[in-house]
């Protein structure tokens, strides 16, 4: 794999233009994918760090013109202090818009207010064949859908406007309380989404039995005004990758015990900063280190709302006797499907749970992809290595729209990736 | 409309120059972008416009065109009552590269070194006549010593280190100050893709340490401060021995 990292549009159209048919080029913003949705060791990655302008912004509107490597980071920084937010934010800020377009990214809102690809009024795309297009849901609905959710197969996205989201304060105001096993989580996450803003809850996946499915579930509103607001917490950095040993079934569970009893019976409530609350890893830079140097996989499926009580209770038990020590675990709700063909939301319930890579995980996984399937789910793309081409195509049955845009406006396969390959995206690939 | 007073930067889409213009503006300057890449400009223009309400406005500039030099200035002094200068641009093929084709070495010396001794002569004296200002030029610790891997960039650098502190005395004289930054590894194009370990900087911290440094009146200054020693070091390595190294 090569890499180039453009610093200009001239550069990166030149990039692009030498894109090789089958090889290909794909973009990479941050490298905030779990997988290798932006890896592409055939060929080349472009890299769009440098390409992070903000282009223009209406005040009245709120629509923000970007260059695609501005991060989530970049806007809270330059738009939160004058009230303004992205609507729809994955769970770190360190993620491009770029990256937040090619996987539609979702946030803890997403009953509320959808995924990212519901907040764009175009895209601006650089195809294979050199030419720039303004692309809109209204004028070219089928690009719109393919590159939305595409995974950069449409082309480099080069530009896009965002409709960003009006707050009253700089500040939400969270409530936690502890769930005691998971028919009282998901009783929780009934109400919360009915009710809360934000919504999302930590559950505690080595706990088994009777304590199964057991955590924290987080609601949290917009502050009306900002008021006394506790100062942002000092970053912390783990230094160097730990050993395999220091992460093993027991201090796992002793982790997941002490953050679950952090919470008090009775719960609390809290006022956080935007930046704490949507991005509470982001203080814990490196964080993936903890996981060792061979690193770890995450599995995140999403089941819908009606077989989601049952499948979810099989998953924790294969993952809980599986003796596999899964960090927190991450369970919340969505609110329906996307606009990209690929996009990974639908009502229901979704469930992300960490693997350090060590021998043995894949067959996990592997079980974890035939669950999701039987129970009607599917896998997100931009946290999966594992996935097989054939669960991958029964899970996202729109693939076949996405193959009819790429033949159209990239019949040479000039933009690829391991994923695209892995997956079998386009016919014929392996 | 002119401005009341804004930051030059010569080679404005350069990575360290971009992060200067953002800098500057975070401070509360207004920026003039000067280079070739019109569109390039116009955009990190829009970005310091969104992201601090400052006035930023693009300006065509060909280090290499020297007879357009005097035509640029009144250009700039159109656009800006008083100025502040960021010069930040240079040109370093290979020296392999170089080592095949001699009219790339003679591109590398016209931009690198004559561009900008030719734009700092015709500055010179509005800056002389605003009696008052900083100026900043991006040197490089290649400067510091001709090495067999970069001697042809080093040579021109070198020579703009030796200009810069003449027109360091000639300005001081009006009240002006010239800052020489000389930085080692950055993260920009020039550096993407080479081993250098973890002396690697970011542009946004170089740009923090040249207005910093510029600040603080400093005629010369390494970044990463490190380099100042490692430069003393091989500054010292005798000439028989350096013949024989092969960095």
């Amino acid at each position: 794999m090569t890499a180039c990292r453009p610093e200009r549009m001239s550069e990166a159209r030149q990039r692009v233009a030498e894109a090789e048919p089958g090889a290909g080029l794909i973009a990479h913003g941050a490298g905030r994918a779990y997988g290798d949705a932006a890896l592409n060791s055939k060929g080349r990655v472009l890299m769009t760090r440098r390409l992070d302008r903000f282009l223009a912004f209406d005040e009245a509107t709120g629509l923000l013109e970007s260059e695609p490597g501005a991060s989530f980071a970049d806007l809270l920084q330059c738009f939160l202090p004058r009230g303004w937010l992205a609507p729809a934010t994955p769970g770190t800020a360190f993620a491009t818009l770029g990256g937040a377009i090619a996987n539609d990214v979702h946030g803890k809102n997403h009953d509320r207010m959808s995924s990212f690809g519901d907040h764009l009024a175009w895209i601006d795309l650089l195809h294979p064949s050199g030419e720039t297009r303004r692309v809109t849901p209204e004028a070219d609905p089928q690009l719109f859908q393919a590159t939305v959710g595409g995974l950069g197969l449409t082309g480099l996205i080069v530009g896009l406007g965002l409709r960003m989201m009006r707050v009253p304060s700089p500040a939400v105001r969270v409530r936690e309380r502890r769930c005691r096993d998971l028919d009282a989580f998901l009783a929780g996450l009934a109400e919360a989404r009915a009710r809360a803003t934000y919504s999302v809850g930590w559950i505690d996946g080595v706990a088994k039995g009777s304590a199964l499915g057991r955590g924290i579930l987080e609601e949290a509103e917009p502050e009306p005004s900002a008021g006394a607001m506790s100062q942002p917490r000092r970053a912390w950095r783990v230094p160097v990758d730990f050993p395999g040993f220091v992460l093993n079934g027991a201090t796992v569970a002793l982790f997941n015990a002490a953050y679950y009893r952090r919470v008090p019976t009775g719960g609390r409530e809290r006022i956080a900063g935007y930046r704490r609350f949507l991005y509470p890893l982001d203080s814990l830079s490196d964080w993936n280190r903890i996981y060792g140097a061979g690193g770890f996989y995450q599995f995140q499926c999403v089941l819908p709302d009606e077989s989601a009580p049952r499948g979810l209770q099989r998953m924790l038990e294969e993952v809980a006797s599986s003796g596999r020590a899964s960090f927190l675990a991450v369970l919340k709700t969505l609110g329906g499907e996307g606009r990209g063909y690929l996009s990974f939301p639908m009502r229901g319930h979704t469930l992300a749970l960490d693997f350090p890579r060590r021998p043995g995980v894949e067959e996990l996984l592997a079980r974890l992809e035939r669950l999701t399937l039987d129970h009607g789910g599917r896998i997100y793309l931009a946290k999966d290595a594992a996935l097989s081409p054939e669960g991958f195509r029964a899970m996202y049955p729109r693939l076949p729209e996405l193959r009819a845009v790429l033949e159209r406006v990239d019949p040479e396969r000039r933009m690829n990736s391991d994923m695209a390959r892995r997956l079998a995206i386009r016919e014929g690939d392996a | 409309m002119t401005l009341e007073r804004a930051w030059l930067v010569l080679g404005g889409s350069s990575a360290i120059a971009r992060a200067f213009a953002r800098v500057a503006a975070e401070e509360g300057s207004d920026v003039l972008l000067a280079g070739r890449d019109l569109e390039d400009l116009e955009r990190t223009a829009r970005d310091l416009r969104v992201r601090y309400g400052r006035a930023a406005e693009a300006i065509a500039f060909d280090a290499t065109d020297v007879a357009s030099h005097a035509a640029f200035v009144e250009t700039v002094r159109s656009r800006a009552d008083r100025f502040d200068v960021m010069l930040a641009f240079g040109l370093m093929p290979t020296q392999p590269s170089i080592d095949a084709d001699p009219h790339l070495g003679i591109e590398a010396i016209a931009a690198t070194y004559t561009g900008a001794a030719s734009v700092l002569l015709h500055l010179t004296p509005a800056l002389e006549r605003q009696g008052e200002g900083r100026v900043i030029v991006v040197g490089s610790v290649a400067g510091d010593r001709g090495r067999l891997k970069n001697y042809v960039y080093g040579s021109a650098k070198a020579g703009l280190h030796a200009f810069a502190q003449g027109l360091r005395a000639r300005l001081f004289r009006a009240g002006v100050q010239v800052t020489t930054v000389k930085p080692g590894f950055i993260d920009t194009a020039m550096t993407f893709g080479m081993k250098t370990g973890p002396l690697m900087a970011s542009p946004e911290a170089c740009a923090r340490a040249c207005l910093r440094q510029a600040r603080r009146g400093r005629e010369v200054a390494y970044y990463p401060p490190v380099w100042r020693l490692i430069m003393l070091i091989i500054k010292h390595i005798p000439e028989p021995l350096m013949k024989r190294m092969s960095f």
